[in-house]
Order: structure tokens, then sequence, then C-alpha cells
């Protein structure tokens, strides 16, 4: 059963050399996830600042610069993951590095049936 | 039992877990009025087959899986099986399934009323004075929460239990305290909820009998509980405890009580439902309030604090405190947390009562005129400004 970690962090938290400092935490993490067969996909995002919104109304497509909205913790990155249910999903989530300071928000992957 | 239902519903866990619910949701609503079958692991695995059938042709109305309709076509033909009954094990996963962190309090108080506690959904939705079709609601989504997210039907493994089982307890104990606060609302609802935390109780002392912790608020319960007829006055006032009579105290429950909390004081593994039936404890053995060991509830509390650091309990040792006759030490450790408990109507009316004690009338009356503006029902206020009153006397 996959489920999506999406880390949601607070900038004011962050500072290069703290991220620096985390660096090996975080190569752990991964490498935990990856050992255990657990791990499906992961990427960290750019921050906010590179990011457009898109959007169609009306048939115009506006392009807004910055994220879907002004929120104080940010996504900044995601592991897919896949295992035997939500219970392993959220201790994988606790271990992350960024549940220390910021928030690890846990989805079940939706299951779509698939044509024969 | 689960075993068997997934190899027969050709290894679907999902299906197989809430055709098994279901079944022992309707198990534990209809047994305990028509009895329990001879044959209850086969009644169960029956029900529980019927309850995925149903299922099945439900989702393959839309979806025309082959596979499902093939699954249906063997279900169907299936004769009765015998297995060995499980039940209790079954009874203690749903406990903690439905106490599960991800679902918030709420959504847990409600469903373990619901499938644990057999309450129908009005009747959980009047104790919890909230309209039926938001109790519905709240119950559809837990139960769409737990099986969309995958939520183990399961009771947790070792390293996670003592964690696990504390929400549990919390929950059990929300249940208790709806019923037993003194909030406005239908006063046989109320009772309902009381005796239907103290059974689920004594369901989990019998599945868990290794947790003295599950023990400890099992005899919490059934002390205060103790006390339920000598709580209020002919007019639903509340009767403070120090001068209830204690002739209406239920003897035969306090005796229930105080042996479970000895018993699981014994396995030296103190938790902070076996420290508050403790003090429970002590004030069902005392003979009268004047009697009370008021010395020995102080380092009780002490123990609670810590266990639980928090301003309640320590307001709570401060009285006890002020009562064995430390004034002095009360007032300051009361005076310390006039931050923390600003807004909390206790705190002023336990403040008042020290000042009293200590000859400070005017500062008393002051705290209680706080205490007052804070206070949340009828019954409440009538007490306060009845204390209050007596101060000029």
């Amino acid at each position: 059963m996959q489920y999506m970690l999406l880390i949601y962090t607070d900038p004011a938290n962050e500072t290069p050399e703290s991220r620096q400092a985390q660096m090996p935490r975080w190569f752990d993490y991964t490498r935990q996830l990856r050992e255990a067969g657990a791990l499906v996909g992961a990427d960290a995002l750019e921050s906010v600042a590179t990011a457009t919104s898109v959007r169609n109304r009306n048939g115009d497509t506006t392009h807004t610069d910055g994220p879907f909205a002004e929120t104080k913790e940010r996504l900044g990155g995601y592991y897919l993951i896949d295992v035997e249910n939500l219970d392993d999903a959220l201790k994988w989530a606790a271990k992350c590095p960024a549940a220390d300071t910021g928030t690890m928000e846990v989805r079940p992957i939706m299951v779509l049936p698939t044509p024969d | 039992m689960l075993a068997h239902l997934i190899r027969v519903l050709g290894g679907d866990f999902h299906l197989a877990e809430d055709a098994l619910m279901d079944a022992i949701a309707t198990a534990l609503q209809r047994w305990p009025g028509d009895g329990v079958p001879n044959r209850p692991a086969a009644w169960l695995t029956t029900a529980a087959r019927r309850k995925a059938l149903d299922r099945l042709r439900r989702s393959s109305t839309r979806t025309q899986y082959a596979p499902e309709l093939t699954l249906i076509a063997t279900l169907e033909a299936m004769p009765e099986q015998t297995e060995q009954s499980d039940i209790p094990d079954e009874q203690l996963k749903l406990f903690f399934t439905c106490c599960h962190p991800a679902l918030a309090v709420d959504a847990q108080v409600a469903l373990t009323l619901r499938t644990l506690g057999g309450l129908s959904t009005p009747e959980i939705a009047a104790a919890f004075l909230v309209p039926v079709p938001t109790m519905a609601q709240r119950l559809v989504r837990a139960k769409k929460k737990i099986k969309v997210a995958k939520i183990p039907y399961r009771v947790p493994p070792r390293d996670e239990l003592s964690e696990r089982l504390t929400g549990v307890l919390k929950a059990l104990y929300l249940v208790f305290n709806e019923g037993y606060s003194a909030h406005s609302g239908d006063r046989l609802v109320r009772v309902e909820l009381c005796s239907e935390a103290i059974r689920l109780g004594r369901v989990l002392v019998r599945l868990l009998p290794e947790e003295p912790e599950v023990r400890g608020l099992l005899a919490l319960m059934l002390l205060q509980d103790s006390r339920r007829d000598a709580r209020t006055d002919a007019d639903g006032v509340l009767i403070s405890l120090d001068e209830q009579d204690r002739s209406l105290w239920h003897a035969a429950q306090i005796e229930q009580g105080l042996t479970l909390i000895q018993t699981a004081l014994e396995e030296r593994r103190p938790g902070p439902y076996q420290v508050q039936a403790a003090i429970a404890a002590v004030h069902a053995e005392s003979a009268s309030d004047a009697q009370t060991d008021w010395a020995q509830i102080a380092m009780l509390y002490d123990a609670l604090l810590r266990l639980v650091p928090s301003a309640v309990v320590a307001l709570n040792r401060a009285v006890a405190l002020s009562l064995a006759g430390q004034l002095t030490v009360a007032l300051q450790f009361i005076n310390e947390l006039e931050h923390d408990l600003a807004d909390y109507q206790p705190f002023h009316a336990a403040r008042a009562d020290v000042l009293r004690r200590t000859g400070q009338l005017d500062a008393a009356a002051a705290a209680y005129d706080r205490a007052i503006e804070l206070s949340s029902t009828p019954a409440e206020r009538t007490w306060l400004v009845r204390q209050r009153d007596r101060l000029a006397q």
C-alpha cells in the first residue's frame, strides 16, 4: 500500500548552515527506507519562491508567481513509500528529520481500479 | 478467523477486515439480548462471509471485475465451516482500531461506543449533545479513514502497546466523564454513558489482565460512580465531596474498586489512572470528610504530578495540602499557578477557599467573584454563589 509523505517545513526554522548540518540525517533516512524495501521515490523541491501557480478560469489561463497559497509551513519535498499499513507509514514519517520541526503529512495513494 | 476469511476471500485483507468488523459489531449488539449462539465462531464466519458477499455485489455493479464475480460465485457455493473462536481477540483489536491516534478523539469515542458499546447513533448523539446527522457523519468519516488510510485491524505490536493503550484508556475515561460531569442534557443518557464506560472497562480488564493501568482506570470509574446518588440534591445542584451523605455511596461498588486498585498497585507499575484511583480510594475509605487523610492524598498528588506534570494536578495537590493544614505552602503553590490557570474556574474557587481558611475573607470573596464569572453551568454558579455568601456568616 503506497503512501505519500509530504514534507512541510517553516523556512524561519532553517538556515543554509542548519540544512547542511542535517544532510547526513537525511541521507541516513533515505538509506533506511531503501534498505527496508519501502522506498518508491523521493524528491526535494526548490523553494516556493521558484513556484508558479497556474489556473484556468472562464477561458483564461492565469499565472501567479508563488505557491497556491501563502502558508507558514510550505511543501518542501516528498517521499513515496510502499508499506503494509498506516502504522508503518506513520513510523517512517516520525523518523523523518523534518518531523522534528515541521509537519509530515501522510496520505494514502488512491487505488483506482485497473481496467481489464 | 480473520486468517480463514482472508484466505477464503482470495487474499483481500481489507474486505475480510471490513466484513469481520461488521459481523462482530452485529454480534456485539445482538448477542447480549439474543444470547450467544452455540457455535459463535461459525456464526461470525458465516455472517462475515455474507457481509463480504454484500460488499462485493455492491462494488461489482460499478466496476464489473471478472475476478470479483468469480469470487462471489465461489463464496455462494461454500458450505459452512467451523473454526476456533477468538472473540476476545477480536474485541481487543476493535478497541485499538477504534482508538487509533490517527482518528480525532471525538471520532474515537463515537466509534468505540458504536462498535463496542452497542449504542445507536441517535443515542451517542444525544449523549454528546450533537445533532444526529453530525454524529452519523463523524462515524462514516472515521470508518472511511480506517479503510482508505488502511489503519490496521490488530492489537499493536509489543513495543507500541503501552502508548496505544494510553489512547484507549483516555477515550474510555472521556466517555465516563461525559456521563459523570454536570453538563446539561438528558440525565438518563448520562447515566448510561457511565455504566457503558464501566462495562467496557471490565471487558478491557479481562482482555488485558497484565496491564495494571487498565485496572486502575476501572477502579477509578467504579469509585467515582459509587458516589452518583450523593452528588446532586433534589434541585440538581452539585453537592461537593465534603458535604455528601456518605451513606448514599454504593458500598459494593466501592469494594470492587478498592480490590481492583489494591491488586493493580501490587504490580508495582504505577501510572496516572492507578494514582487517581488510589486518591479516590482514600476518600472512599473515609467515613467522613473530617476523617480524610489529606496528607496521604497530598502525597498521592505528588506522585501524580511526577507522572502528569500539569497545572491542574498541581492545583489539586495544593488543595490537598491546604486541607491537611499546610495553608502557607498551599497558598504559595496556588499563587505560583496564577498565570497558567487564570481562566480556570476551579483555580479561583480553590484559592478562595484557602484564603478563607487563612482568614482573608475579602480576598476570598474577590476570588469567588472571579470564579462565578468563569462558571459554565447553572449548577456550578449556584454552588459558588452559596460558598461566597457563606463568607459573610
